[in-house]
């Protein structure tokens, strides 16, 4: 058999192969597309982007909703020979201006709703060279129809590519302020998905639930997985109608359902009011933030015959760790061990081996690390450090960790101010940054306090200028206007003065003490 | 209580806790809640939250569709139905 190496290959496998052509590759919205449908959607597109002058390495954003058109976009981009960026449709249009601009976009693939926030983007960014929109075609902006994308003259395949070509950038918040592009290649997701594929054990018959944002990389791999096991996606558009997830998650018998303890939470609560049973699914996944120990049992009345998966990871690796569902009972806490085909270690401040039983900070070494953040050297620098061979580079976590006698991990803490809401990685500086954007706003402060439900909500501190009369829902309005809304403060609280450190700085940490 | 006092509550909750903003032209009856991106999986649950308590209605979990909830529409057609 010709050897997968690039992420496309998958497709270019399962969408000629006589037994998957016709197979259901993704079921969206209730309509069933094949395999060979992805591929020729894929290729047309491929073609478009081609004949826009969209090559090798160039960057091209996905700016959609979890729709048929943004998966044909993932794969023809990819087939293009281009690097994909996929950015959550919640983002404004001045941070979506921002992404575009730092990624250098030639191209930008979008929903005709959402014209409002990309049209003053695309216009900002006179790189582009072409905007694709799904859906009705917005007045005002110059656009090429999805629809007339994917019937154009299909490319061969993007054959010139070598598996450390870029395949995306994943933009990721960082403490800093302004998201960073991971630099992923063909290879590292390969890999990545291959070694998830392994240790989740799922199978070609599997049919795997995304209600997840393809913009969240663990959304994304769900897409990836099913594509390179030849199995089943079932997108929604999101878990905002969480009835109608249920509903098609029986109707098309759902096998993995993966999710964030957010949402854990909601379906737990559901639960308790009227009992919910999904017998098919026979796996569950948590990642981006720990599922409290209590819910595992609860959720096994739900699911009965599902193993439960708890893992850990960051954007910069995907993925480091899960634990065995079969374990969950005696290690309490931990997120487990490597996933398959990487390492783990603890490191103290000064290098040395971390004793076990102590805590340390976890380094994590693998065919799965980044490549580094796009043009963005010092924070590379940061991230990725020498490692035992000669010119190896291992992933610095960050994270502080402890690892028991038998080597299995147990989250401590973060340094860096990163939130933690819903799943989703919050900034505060960047949240800060369009605070102090407000006029009559003096100084502002966010920190994450703890919530049942959300894991961390957002609380912004504000001293307002002298004379300002703001109001908490105007404040709220503001950020709404220009932030995603899992970034938007839920809570404001003025205060006359904000507290500084020794050297006269704003003091976060006096403020996540007094919370 | 008449739909067009229905209406109006449900326009005024949305607009002051989902969209920030009294100003009437920023939400269209019609429109899908979620691609606008006014409403999203907590969003919800607040609003189930407001309809109960304003309208002495019972939601079930159940009825977390679309079809009840995606556009002012149809939430007044929804809580109408709820209220006999």
């Amino acid at each position: 058999m010709k050897p997968r190496r690039l992420l496309c290959d998958d497709l270019l496998h399962f969408g000629v192969h006589t037994d998957t052509a016709q197979k259901s590759a993704v079921i969206a919205e209730g309509r069933a597309y094949s395999y060979g449908e992805l591929l020729s959607g894929a290729r047309g597109l491929a073609g478009a982007l081609r004949a826009h002058g969209v090559g090798r390495g160039d960057r091209v954003a996905i700016y959609m909703d979890n729709t048929w058109p943004c998966v044909v976009s993932v794969y023809g981009i990819l087939l293009a020979g281009a690097v994909f960026v996929l950015v959550n449709p919640q983002t404004k249009a001045d941070k979506l201006a921002f992404v575009l601009g730092d990624a250098g976009a030639r191209a930008l693939i979008t929903d005709g709703h959402l014209a409002s926030e990309f049209g003053p983007a695309s216009t900002a960014t006179p790189g582009l060279r072409v905007v694709i929109c799904s859906g009705e075609l917005p007045a005002g902006v110059k656009t090429l129809g999805f629809d007339a994308a994917i019937a154009a003259i299909p490319t061969a395949s993007s054959l010139e590519l070598i598996p450390l070509d870029l395949a995306a950038l994943i933009y990721t918040s960082g403490s800093t302020g302004n998201p960073k592009g991971v630099m992923q290649t063909h290879l590292s997701m390969r890999f990545a998905l291959e070694s998830l594929t392994e240790y989740l054990r799922l199978q070609s018959d599997d049919r795997i639930l995304l209600a997840l944002p393809l913009a969240f990389d663990y959304g994304l791999y769900q897409l990836l997985m099913t594509v390179g096991l030849g199995a089943t996606l079932v997108l929604e558009r999101s878990f905002t109608f969480p009835a109608q997830v249920y509903n098609r998650m029986r109707s098309e018998r759902v096998t993995v359902f993966p999710a964030v303890p957010t949402i854990f939470s909601m379906l737990l609560s559901s639960h308790r009011r009227e009992p919910l049973l999904f017998p098919d699914v026979r796996r569950v996944t948590n990642t981006a933030a720990a599922l409290p120990d209590d819910y595992v049992p609860r959720l096994k009345e739900i699911f009965p015959n599902a193993l439960i998966y708890r893992m850990y990871g960051l954007t910069e690796c995907k993925r480091v760790s899960y634990l065995e569902p079969e374990l969950t009972h005696m290690k309490p806490g931990s997120v487990g061990k490597a996933i398959p085909g990487t390492e783990v270690y603890l490191l103290n401040g000064d290098g040395t081996p971390t004793p076990r039983g102590e805590v340390g900070i976890l380094h994590v070494r693998g065919p799965h690390v980044m490549l580094g953040y796009w043009n963005q050297p010092e924070l590379t620098a940061h991230m990725l450090r020498p490692g035992r061979l000669p010119g190896e580079r291992v992933l610095c976590t960050h994270d502080h960790f402890r690892m028991d006698e038998e080597g299995y991990l147990y989250f401590v803490g973060r340094t860096d101010d990163i939130i933690k809401s819903r799943g989703e990685k919050v900034s505060p500086v960047e949240v800060e940054n369009v605070l102090h954007g407000m006029p009559g706003v003096r100084e502002a402060v966010v920190v994450g306090v703890a919530d049942d439900t959300l894991g961390q909500a957002i609380r912004a501190y504000v001293a307002l200028d002298e004379g300002a009369a703001l109001s908490e829902k105007q404040i709220r309005a503001w950020c709404a206007a220009r932030l995603e809304s899992f970034m938007v403060p839920r809570e404001v609280v003025f205060k006359s003065e904000l507290p500084r450190t020794a050297t006269g700085k704003l003091s976060r940490r006096a403020l996540i003490e007094q919370s | 209580m008449d739909a067009v006092k229905i209406r109006r509550q449900i326009r005024d909750y949305l607009l002051e806790n989902m969209l920030f903003s009294s100003d009437q032209s920023k939400l269209d009856d019609k429109e899908s809640l979620l691609q606008k991106g006014v409403i999203d999986s907590t969003g919800i649950l607040e609003i189930v939250n407001f309809l109960e308590a304003t309208f002495a209605v019972t939601i079930k979990d159940t009825d977390l569709l679309p079809e009840h909830f995606d556009s002012v529409d149809n939430i007044v057609a929804f809580v109408a139905r709820l209220k006999g």
